[in-house]
């Protein structure tokens, strides 16, 4: 037997039993619009490629890393004993910043191209959840270097919560495992990065991806409006894939570039008894509602503000989440404007107060 | 063999072209090997770490276990010889032995047992003479490895022999 007959009879044999042929046979049909937006259609792709670094660089970091007491002298033993320890870490936080980007730039370009429209609501709401999740995982990663700046940061993040009526108190002691953020913080936020998240984070994004499958790429509605004969694609396989690995590279290549020219620092071991470091801020991507948290809190001092504040807040996400239900309309229509200036007061919203955040730092 | 697949190239190829072509697939798959390389070597280095520091502990030729001198007879003292378990008896007769106390058949780490004036592996019953590490019964193929004891009043220094 010639290799070539072997190869078939192997394919055959497994082709009997896994069905690969009618995959092949979709991935062949599969086919991905072409026109002048079709840049933003890799930024799924670049957030999937990145959420896939996230979890290999954080598994390497699993074998090190020691939750709770030991937490900063492993993460430091990581960062300064262990060969390429620096750069896998800086790659791992690295990679979580351009991530949590790459799903802002995906979920603003889905807006503005009204790609949540049916039939793709439960594509919008699963992404709107994926999102959520990314920032849990930002936020609970950020804490388990326990090094001055992710002490304090938690400590500010958990005190969000805590102005929450009620039950505000209960929630933030529940999260940070007692009255003050300690090892046992350290210890619940890493069962929650590393167990409880990817258990939630990896079915909901098998979702999300089988739903772009079921419904291909929608196309903006300018494109739409468009006689079918005038619409241009090309098949996914290989043309687009091609097209997506070769982003995939390009990111690679700027997260390497990043993680080694920019090593991701460790700051001093966190300490109850040192006051906060002057200029001590959140990660970019909470900068904004920490903001707005804080202009509120200066319109309307007190409880009253925070309360206002986090109102406001969960006001904006909720409609936010729910654009699929009013903007419906296939056609470009009073609503269809409206959602879109919403989407741009939300862009400018986001982008000025991250400024403002940012500038009053210095 | 170059010469067979350039001629086979020929007959699908537009003539001058497989040249080009087949450079071209060579030089991106050597690129794509060096790029992979550049992502692995730095991952290999990376688990490959405690290997690395226990390689640079075995390089230990001497241990002082101090206060050791006081260890009383028929007794044993575990201690780490470079990264691997290691024991200095103290036998009835006075006689001082360190003894490497990792079993040479699968690895365990052994036991002195001064009323059967023995070493003995719990895992699979392997035996070993406490004095000179001879393995006596059981699986172990070689004997235990026998160090160098020298007694101050300071303590006890092991080292290799």
């Amino acid at each position: 037997m010639t290799s070539k007959t072997i190869s078939t009879t192997v394919y055959d044999w497994v082709d009997e039993r896994l069905g690969l042929s009618e995959l092949a046979a979709f991935a062949r049909h599969k086919t991905v619009p072409v026109h002048a937006q079709s840049f933003w259609y890799y930024w799924g792709g670049i957030s999937l490629f990145l959420f896939l670094v996230q979890c290999f660089t954080g598994v390497l970091l699993l074998v090190y890393y020691r939750p709770g007491v030991e937490a900063y002298e492993s993460v430091r033993q990581i960062t300064f004993v262990m060969h390429f320890g620096w750069l896998i870490r800086s790659a791992h936080a690295w990679s979580a910043n351009l991530m949590i980007f790459s799903i802002l730039v995906h979920m603003f370009s889905v807006f503005f191209m009204k790609a949540y429209r049916k039939p793709r609501e439960f594509g919008w709401l699963s992404g709107m959840a994926l999102l959520g999740l990314a920032s849990v995982f930002g936020f609970s990663g950020y804490l388990l270097p326990m090094d001055e700046l992710s002490y304090f940061a938690t400590k500010v993040g958990l005190q969000i919560p805590m102005a929450i009526p009620l039950i505000g108190p209960a929630i933030a002691n529940m999260l940070r495992g007692g009255p003050e953020v300690s090892e046992f913080t350290v210890q619940r936020f890493f069962a929650l990065h590393v167990v409880v998240l990817p258990a939630i984070f990896l079915p909901l994004l098998a979702f999300h991806l089988w739903l772009v499958q079921r419904h291909g790429n929608a196309v903006p509605p300018s494109e739409e409006a468009k006689p079918a004969g005038e619409r241009k694609s090309i098949p996914f396989m290989p043309n687009f894939l091609r097209k997506d690995l070769a982003m995939w590279l390009i990111s690679l290549n700027i997260l390497a570039l990043l993680a080694s020219v920019f090593p991701w620092a460790l700051g001093k071991q966190a300490d109850s008894l040192v006051p906060a470091p002057a200029g001590i801020h959140p990660e970019w991507y909470f900068m904004s509602p920490f903001e707005m948290l804080k202009l509120l809190g200066a319109v309307l001092p007190g409880e009253i503000g925070e309360i206002a504040g986090i109102l406001l807040f969960t006001l904006g996400i909720v409609l936010w989440i729910l654009i699929p239900f009013y903007d419906v309309g296939k056609e470009s229509g009073q609503r269809a404007r409206a959602a879109h200036y919403f989407g741009l007061l939300a862009v400018f919203a986001l982008l000025t107060t991250t400024v403002i955040g940012y500038w009053t730092i210095r | 063999m170059s010469e067979q697949t350039h001629l086979a190239a020929n007959i699908v190829e537009e003539p001058g072209e497989p040249h080009t072509r087949r450079f071209f697939l060579a030089a991106a798959g050597a690129a794509g090997l060096c790029y992979a390389a550049a992502l692995a070597y730095p991952i290999y280095r990376y688990l490959a770490s405690p290997e690395e520091m226990a390689l640079s502990a075995t390089a230990v030729t001497e241990v002082t276990l101090k206060d050791a001198q006081k260890l009383p007879l028929a007794s044993v003292l575990m201690f780490k010889f470079g990264p691997s378990p290691a024991m200095l008896i103290h036998h009835e007769d006075g006689r001082w032995v360190s003894l490497s106390a990792v079993c040479t058949h699968l690895g365990c780490t052994v036991q002195y047992e001064p009323q059967a004036d023995r070493i003995h592996c719990a895992c699979h019953g392997g035996v070993y003479n406490p004095y000179t590490g001879a393995n006596v019964s059981g699986p172990p193929p070689k004997p235990l490895t026998l160090y160098k004891v020298a007694v101050n009043d300071a303590g006890v220094e092991v080292s290799r022999a």
